[in-house]
C-alpha cells in the first residue's frame, strides 16, 4: 500500500505544454498534407481558379485594374475560408465520428493541444495557399504586391479572417454527424458565399439583397479587406459605401471571432452525440 | 472464492484497481446500470461477460472517465473518474470499443505522437514488436487490415505504461488464428504486471485470459468467479446420457464415475451412446442471463 503510493509519487513529471504541443502541431501537419484530397481540394482548388478565371475574365475595370487583380483579393479570402472553417468543420466532424477524438481524450493529452496543433494546420496551410496565389498573381497577372501599410492591413485582415473563420468551423463540426456530412453542408455554403460576398464578381454589380445577406458573414468583409490592399485606392469609390470600411472589417471580424468562440465553448464535443 | 464479490454497502476497497459500489446509469427512462458492485485486484484480468447492452461497456467508460454516472461510488486507481485528471489518465491505457480513425500517419508515427503525452512511455519499436506490428512500422494506419488495426489500438494503449488497461471487446470480428495471437499478446502484458478489465462475449475468450469474470445482465453483476467455476460448474452434476431401450436417457449425478460403472454393470460391457457432460461456460452462462432476465 505505502509502497504503492510512494512508487505514485515517483512518477516522472508529464510531459510539458510546448512538448505535447509540438508533437500535435506535427500531427496535424502531417494529417494534412499528406491527405491528396485534402490538398487538392484546399490548395490546389483556388489556385485553379485563379489561372481559369485570370485566363477568361483578364478585363480592364477601369484605372487600369484588371478583374484578376480584383479577383486575386477575393480569391485569397476563400482560400482562407477553405484553409479554416471548410477544414476544420470536415476534418473535425470526420475525428469525431470515427473515435479519434474520444481516443485522444481518453489519454493525458492536454486538450488545448488539440486545438493548437489544429491552429497550427491552419496557418500553415493558409500561408502556403497566400504564398502561391501572390506568386502567380505577381508573375503572370502583373498584380503589384502590397507596400508598406497594406502588409499591415494584408496581416490583420488575414488572421482576424482566419481566427474568425477557424473558430466558426470547429463550432460547425459539432452540428455534423460525420466528415461526409459535414462536407455536404458546409461546402455548398462556403460556394454559395464565395458568389455573393465578392469573390468571383464584382461585389458592386450583386443585387442589394444579395450585398446585405453577405454582409452578415465574414467572407464579404475579409475580401474586402483584401481589396483594400491589393487594389489601388481610386476603386474604394466602386465599394457599395464608397470606402474600403477597414474599421467597419475590423469590427464585424472581431465579432464573428467572439461569436465563433463562445459557440465552440458551448457545442464542442469530443464524442459522437448520445454516447454520455 | 472469498471475498469474490462485494455486497451492496460494503466500503470501496482502496487498494484495487476498481472498485464501484452501487452504481447506477440511466439514459433516459432505461437504466442501463442498475446498482452494480465490483472490485479488480491489482495485477488481475478480470473478464466482464454479459450480451449486447447488458452494460457492459457504460460500465466501462464510466470507470475511464468517459460517462457520468447517475448514483453510486467509483475509485479508478483510488481516484474518482468524474475528477481524473492528466496525471490519472496517465497511468491508463484505453482500448475503445472502436478503434482510432483513418490516420494518414505511420504506425510508428502515431506511436510516437501517443507517447508523447505520457510521462514514462514504452519505446514504440519495443511495443511494436510486443504487439507483432514490427514489419509494419513503416505503413500508414489507414492501409492496415482489421486485425492489424486492433493490434495498434492496443499498442496505442501500453504505449503510456499503464498500470491499468481496459479493453472493451478487443477481438470483435476477428478470425480463430487471430484471436489466438492476441490472446498471446494479452498474456504476455500480464507478465509485465498490467491489470486489465476486458470486456467480451467471447466466453472462450474469459476462459482463455480472465483471471476472475463477471457476469453482467440486466445493469447487474449476477455472478463472480473464476471462469472455470462460473455458475457452479467445477461442481455441477455431470450428465450420464445412454441409450436404452430404444430411448435416450440422461441422468444429473454427482459422482458420474459410480454411476457409469453401475450402468456397465447392468448392461454387461459397453454402454450404449455413453456420453458424460458437465455443463459448459456457455451452458451456465445462457442460464444466468435468462434468470437474470426473469
Amino acid at each position: 500500500m505505502t509502497a504503492v503510493r510512494q512508487s505514485t509519487d515517483e512518477r516522472a513529471a508529464l510531459p510539458s505544454l510546448p512538448s505535447v504541443y509540438r508533437s500535435r502541431a506535427t500531427v496535424e501537419l502531417k494529417e494534412f498534407f499528406r491527405q491528396r484530397e485534402s490538398v487538392v481540394f484546399t490548395v490546389m482548388l483556388p489556385v485553379l481558379l485563379l489561372v481559369v478565371f485570370g485566363a477568361v475574365l483578364d478585363y480592364d475595370l477601369g484605372g487600369g485594374v484588371t478583374f484578376t487583380q480584383y479577383f486575386l483579393a477575393g480569391i485569397v479570402a476563400a482560400g482562407i475560408l477553405g484553409a479554416s472553417l471548410q477544414n476544420m468543420a470536415i476534418s473535425i466532424a470526420t475525428e469525431r465520428s470515427d473515435g479519434t477524438l474520444k481516443g485522444l481524450v481518453g489519454t493525458p493529452m492536454p486538450r488545448s493541444a488539440f486545438f493548437v496543433g489544429k491552429v497550427v494546420q491552419v496557418l500553415a496551410v493558409t500561408v502556403l495557399i497566400i504564398g502561391v496565389l501572390l506568386l502567380i498573381g505577381v508573375v503572370f497577372y502583373d498584380v503589384d504586391l502590397p507596400s508598406g501599410s497594406d502588409w499591415l492591413t494584408f496581416a490583420w485582415v488575414t488572421v482576424l479572417g482566419s481566427a474568425a473563420c477557424t473558430l466558426l468551423g470547429i463550432s460547425l463540426s459539432s452540428l455534423a454527424k460525420n466528415g461526409r456530412s459535414a462536407s455536404a453542408t458546409v461546402t455548398p455554403v462556403a460556394l454559395v458565399l464565395q458568389f455573393i460576398s465578392g469573390v468571383f464578381f464584382q461585389f458592386s454589380q450583386i443585387p442589394t439583397w444579395m450585398q446585405t445577406v453577405a454582409s452578415l458573414f465574414p467572407l464579404k468583409w475579409m475580401a474586402q479587406g483584401l481589396r483594400s490592399v491589393f487594389l489601388p485606392d481610386a476603386l474604394a469609390a466602386d465599394e457599395p459605401a464608397g470606402s474600403w470600411e477597414l474599421g467597419r472589417v475590423a469590427l464585424v471580424l472581431g465579432i464573428w471571432c467572439v461569436v465563433g468562440l463562445v459557440l465552440c465553448v458551448r457545442t464542442f464535443r469530443w464524442q459522437d452525440r448520445g454516447s454520455r | 472464492m472469498a471475498a469474490a464479490r462485494p455486497q451492496p454497502g460494503d466500503p470501496l476497497d482502496q487498494d484495487a484497481a476498481i472498485s464501484v459500489r452501487g452504481l447506477v446509469k440511466r439514459y433516459g427512462d432505461f437504466t442501463a446500470v442498475d446498482g452494480l458492485d465490483l472490485d479488480i485486484r491489482r495485477g488481475e484480468i478480470f473478464a466482464l461477460l454479459g450480451p449486447n447492452g447488458a452494460g457492459k461497456t457504460t460500465t466501462v467508460e464510466i470507470c475511464e472517465g468517459y460517462r457520468r454516472r447517475d448514483a453510486g461510488e467509483v475509485r479508478v486507481l483510488g481516484e474518482d473518474p468524474a475528477e481524473g485528471d492528466r496525471r490519472w489518465k496517465s497511468r491508463l491505457g484505453i482500448v475503445l470499443q472502436s478503434g482510432g480513425g483513418d490516420s494518414q500517419l505511420t504506425v510508428r508515427e502515431l506511436l510516437r505522437a501517443q507517447a508523447s503525452y505520457y510521462p514514462e512511455p514504452r519505446d514504440a519499436d519495443e511495443v511494436l514488436g510486443l504487439v507483432g506490428l514490427t514489419e509494419k512500422a513503416g505503413v500508414r494506419a489507414r492501409a492496415l487490415s482489421g486485425g492489424q488495426r486492433r493490434r495498434l489500438d492496443v499498442a496505442l494503449g501500453i504505449v503510456g505504461r499503464p498500470e491499468l488497461l481496459f479493453l472493451d471487446e478487443p477481438t470483435t470480428g476477428f478470425d480463430p488464428e487471430a484471436r489466438r495471437q492476441f490472446w498471446a499478446l494479452i498474456r504476455s502484458l500480464r507478465d509485465l504486471g498490467t491489470t486489465m478489465l476486458l470486456t467480451t462475449h467471447y466466453l472462450d475468450e474469459a476462459e482463455a485470459l480472465a483471471d476472475r469474470a463477471g457476469v453482467i445482465a440486466r445493469g447487474r453483476l449476477v455472478e463472480v468467479a473464476v471462469p472455470s467455476a462460473l455458475g457452479g460448474r467445477g461442481t455441477a452434476p455431470a450428465l450420464v446420457s445412454w441409450t436404452e431401450q430404444g430411448a435416450r436417457r440422461t441422468e444429473a449425478t454427482a459422482t458420474p464415475t459410480a454411476f457409469v460403472r453401475e450402468l456397465a454393470t447392468r448392461f454387461q460391457g459397453e454402454i450404449p451412446d455413453l456420453a458424460v457432460a458437465r455443463p459448459t461456460l456457455e451452458d451456465v452462462y445462457l442460464q444466468m442471463i435468462g434468470e437474470a432476465g426473469r
